[in-house]
């Protein structure tokens, strides 16, 4: 099929403005319904892809503003396709394990939109059609956490929309900048990604240009010190919303330095190695410590997640392959893993309206079922060999442990101070005698809440013995990428190491 | 014995002046119809006027005479018609907004079409010609008509406001009155074209009076583009206006003026004069950022509307300031798109005019931003509408003035007018932070009351309609930026900026 990522992208939406007519009992079934669809229907997309072809796929190309050379150009390639089938099948599995009641409709509705976007910056190969997707993804989650959050909800909602559009703001003056410098090389207007990715620009041009996109970036994934808006955001958060923000928005940044920073400013992405994994290093170290000090469940895992974007970043700026593909595959499992996470506290927060780990205690002996999926979760939250969360944080401190040693040992303690901190979580919640009577006749979980989770756990534990038909792909297109960056390259630093990570590449 | 003048009516270009003529031609039929025959229906009115502003509209596009007309006075250049084609269009749209479900006092008097049409006129002579005489008769036509529409609301604010404007407005006339007077003083002529001619032979010399031409110039424009230190008139003026003319005075007056900055600037912008370039940077950017931070604190909508028009009154001075023919592009393509998102926000309000203050007796606004509180739950489409033309004025892809905002940042980036291009990208950080606090209250807050009715107590199927249609463009931009801005451009182009 010529047009599937377009049907993928638009049929979410279209759906959604269908849901308007539809009785508000059955929205909840017509949710699962497309978002299954669309979940199937980017299944398609990974059967149709060829794996052994590392470039773009599935390219769709209709212009749209021509003499500006804005395009509306679609392709997937290993890096994306995965991300693209993370974000269908983490929204339908928040779907279905979706509890709110009042105004449901208007909160399906939303989810559909928001998949939307999601889709479309993952799917997008020009740069203003990226933007596009990327601002119009904070309405819908604004809305969400703004309409069905906790006490605090608007005040987190606008600091979620403040923090990302200011951002995003400055990204794009460095895209505007960029279009310039191509435009005065080629003498033509191209907002094309690939365009970009081939033109070669002076270093001095290409730090400024790092700069503006960096600041987009950094607050999406949120890197410290623009991390502040995160906490806020997840504590109030619905449940649905947290687990989508964990599993596919965030992972938006990230994608972002992979797809931009790297490939387009190769020279100033090696000259900030060192300031970006000492960023990276304060996140990892830094908000695990904060992680450990929380009462709140939700606060710890939102946490931890900041601190495990800070090893996804680390193992993108090791510029090899065995890095990026590493932390491409890190983000999939924090997707997966984080989602799942969010999910088990919602579970146990309808069911007892708090989130304080010092109302619990002992829940193992009443929610056997919930404890041993928590568990599973934990553990490949901390990267527990034999689980999803081992392999990406393993490959991508392997590949920074080729640029600096000693800060692959400091990160290396994001597991040993993540155990720290899971643990205490799950010792204090689910170990010990119930201390507290509300928690002794806790019913397990529902039927509907296994169907949500079941998929999740078989995933956990299936890529993590066997993470290769998903590895192959994106170390392809990774491979690709450093090649073309290595041609790219106009100092000699970067030349040189990234002669050096596609070489290695090569012998394996 | 004076000699007797003859000239070549051939020469005279009369069909320059037929747009102009037809506007005003119609403001006397209206005046006439209304001598013979009282009683008549507003809406006969309206669709009068809107036939002459049509009629209008058809022969600027029509015209194919030459640029020079009238004794070298009018200039129908491609800026001129395209700036004719915006005003029109934006009147036409405008003036179907007096059909609204309840009675308002200037609408059952027919002279409110006719001194509207006559302000129309005027518009179209200030941005039809370089003759700095012509262009203060334009501005003082369409002043004066514009100051007793405002009147006309007749409420005690409406008559603060006139006068408010209408005493600011005599003191810009009189600076540009004196502004002239000292071009001519200087060159001994009051066309633009050979003012340049004689500014540039003498290099610019000398300098205190040309700073002082500038200044004046530049005081008295100020005062109709609303550039910061003389935007002071703004939301009063507004405030007092009722939200329909207040829509209208943020769009068409300004694009006039618009018109009046580029061709006198660009005389200094295109010769590279540094001090002119900086006393523009400095008044557009303070404009668009105090204002912007001047909106933060507001608690009535339409004031907070006011405020954040003049910001991108800034950012289309800013335009002017980088004076490439991508940035003149940007300026029109830019009000172009704010005018229509404008337009739906202003209707927004008019439709949900009520009398009295029976809700928010102690606030005494007409339109707190309390009044939207839960609108969702109450009107969810008008509420969806309403959030849409505001995250399209914060400039929110894909809506339509993201795409302005897009290429006017382009084009100062184009010119390396770095700094003023990220000074336009914190401001528009800003800004989403106003637009934002309605759509919080719109969808995030519960209703204060239950009842729908108050959104929707003035609207009329020509008002909803005109919602539907600025929604629609609002919405769908991406489509037609393209050829849109093609158009711009070659008109831009044809005028040789």
């Amino acid at each position: 099929m010529d047009s599937l990522l377009t049907l993928l992208i638009f049929f979410p939406a279209l759906a959604g403005l269908l849901g308007f007519f539809i009785d508000k009992g059955a929205i909840r079934a017509y949710g699962i319904a497309v978002t299954a669809i669309v979940f199937f229907l980017s299944l398609f997309l990974w059967l149709g892809f060829d794996n052994s072809n590392p470039g773009y796929q599935f390219l769709e190309h209709v212009p749209i503003i021509s003499q500006f050379g804005i395009n509306y150009s679609l392709g997937v390639d290993g890096i994306s396709l995965f991300l693209i089938v993370l974000s269908t099948f983490m929204t339908m599995i928040a779907i279905i394990g979706l509890t709110i009641k009042d105004n449901i409709k208007n909160l399906i509705i939303s989810v559909l939109f928001l998949e939307m976007t999601m889709i479309g910056v993952f799917a997008s190969l020009d740069v203003i059609l990226f933007y596009i997707f990327w601002e119009i993804s904070l309405i819908p989650m604004f809305y969400i956490i703004g309409a069905w959050g906790a006490k605090l909800r608007i005040y987190a909602a606008v600091k979620f929309f403040l923090y990302t559009f200011a951002g995003s703001l400055f990204m794009l003056v460095g895209i505007l900048y960029f279009a310039y410098l191509n435009q005065q090389a080629t003498g033509v207007w191209s907002f094309s990604i690939a365009d970009w990715q081939a033109l070669r620009i002076p270093f001095e041009a290409q730090l400024w240009i790092f700069g503006a996109f960096f600041l987009g970036f950094a607050v999406k994934v949120p890197m410290f010190p623009f991390h502040t808006w995160l906490p806020y955001a997840h504590g109030q958060a619905p449940t649905i919303g947290s687990v989508l923000l964990a599993a596919v928005l965030l992972k938006m940044g990230t994608y972002g330095f992979v797809r931009f920073s790297l490939p387009m400013v190769p020279d100033a992405s090696v000259y900030f190695i060192v300031p970006i994994a000492i960023l990276s290093l304060i996140m990892i170290v830094y908000t695990a410590m904060i992680a450990y000090a929380q009462e709140d469940m939700k606060q710890v895992i939102a946490y931890s997640s900041i601190s495990h974007m800070g090893v996804i970043i680390l193992g993108t700026f090791a510029m090899n392959s065995e890095g990026i593909t590493g932390s491409i595959f890190l983000m999939i499992s924090h997707g997966i893993v984080s989602g799942a996470l969010f999910m088990l506290v919602g579970v146990i927060y309808d069911r007892r309206k708090t989130k304080m780990m010092s109302e619990y205690g002992g829940l193992a002996s009443s929610m056997p079922r919930f404890a041993t999926v928590y568990g599973i979760m934990l553990m490949a939250s901390v990267g527990l060999p034999l689980t999803i969360g081992f392999v990406g944080e393993f490959l991508a401190l392997l590949g920074f442990y080729k640029i600096s040693p000693v800060m692959t040992a400091i990160a290396g303690s994001t597991i040993i101070l993540g155990a720290v901190y899971m643990l205490t979580l799950y010792k204090r919640s689910f170990f010990g005698e119930i201390t507290n009577e509300k928690n002794r006749n806790l019913p397990d979980l529902t039927k509907q809440e296994i169907t949500a989770l079941a998929p999740l756990v078989f995933l956990v534990i299936a890529l993590g013995v066997y993470p290769k038909p998903i590895l192959d792909p994106i170390d392809n297109s990774v491979k690709h990428m450093l090649q073309n960056m290595e041609q790219k390259a106009v100092t000699q630093d970067a030349k040189d190491l990234l002669k050096k990570a596609t070489t290695i590449g090569e012998e394996k | 014995m004076i000699e007797p003048i003859s000239f070549d009516l051939e020469a005279l270009n009369l069909p320059s002046l037929i747009p102009m003529s037809i506007t005003v031609i119609g403001a006397l039929t209206i005046i006439i119809i209304d001598l013979i025959t009282k009683n008549l229906s507003k809406s006969f009115y309206v669709m009068v006027s809107l036939l002459f502003i049509l009629l209008s509209l058809g022969s600027v596009i029509a015209y194919n005479g030459g640029e020079r007309g009238f004794f070298d006075v009018m200039l129908i250049d491609g800026i001129a018609t395209l700036t004719q084609i915006i005003i029109l269009t934006a009147s036409a749209l405008f003036i179907p907004l007096a059909l609204s479900s309840k009675r308002f006092h200037e609408f059952s008097f027919p002279e409110f079409f006719a001194l509207f049409l006559f302000m129309i006129a005027g518009f179209q002579f200030m941005v039809a010609s370089d003759n700095l005489i012509l262009i203060f008769i334009g501005l003082e036509t369409s002043s004066l008509a514009l100051y007793a529409l405002i009147a006309m609301h007749n409420r005690e604010k409406s008559f603060e406001a006139a006068v408010k404007y209408f005493t600011m407005g005599a003191l810009a006339s009189g600076f540009y009155a004196f502004g002239s007077l000292v071009l001519y003083a200087l060159t001994g002529s009051v066309e633009l074209h050979k003012i340049e001619q004689v500014l540039i032979a003498r290099d610019f010399e000398p300098i205190w009076g040309v700073f002082l031409a500038v200044v004046f110039m530049l005081a008295a424009l100020g005062f109709k583009l609303s550039m910061v230190p003389f935007q002071t008139w703004v939301p009063d003026v507004y405030e007092g206006a009722s939200a329909a003319l207040a829509g209208y005075m943020s769009v068409v007056p300004k694009i006039a003026a618009f018109v009046v900055a580029l061709r006198f600037f660009d005389i200094f912008v295109s010769a590279e004069i540094v001090w002119v370039q900086n006393i523009l940077w400095v008044v557009a950017v303070v404009t668009m950022t105090a204002t912007n931070i001047m909106a933060l604190v507001q608690e009535s909508v339409k004031r907070m509307l006011a405020y954040s028009s003049i910001s991108h009154a800034g950012f289309a001075m800013a335009a002017i300031l980088i004076g490439t023919t991508e940035a003149y592009s940007a300026l029109f393509f830019y009000w172009v798109l704010f005018t229509f998102a404008n337009l739906g926000a202003f209707t927004m309000l008019w439709v949900s005019r009520h009398k009295g203050n029976e809700f928010w007796g102690d606030t005494g606004y007409d339109h707190p931003y309390e009044k939207f509180s839960g609108m969702v739950k109450i009107m969810p489409i008008g509420a969806v509408l309403m959030a849409m033309f505001m995250f399209s004025l914060a400039g929110l892809p894909p809506f339509s003035l993201f795409w302005g905002k897009l290429y006017i940042m382009s084009a100062a980036v184009n010119s390396e007018f770095y700094v003023l291009a990220i000074i336009m990208a914190i401001n528009s950080a800003i800004s989403v932070y106003y637009y934002l606090k309605l759509v919080v209250y719109m969808f995030l807050r519960e209703p204060t009351q239950q009842d729908g009715t108050i959104y929707m107590k003035n609207a009329s199927t020509a008002l909803k309609s005109i919602i539907g249609f600025a929604g629609f463009l609002t919405f769908l931009a991406i489509f037609f930026v393209g050829p849109l801005l093609e158009v711009i451009t070659n008109y831009v182009k044809a005028s040789g900026f």
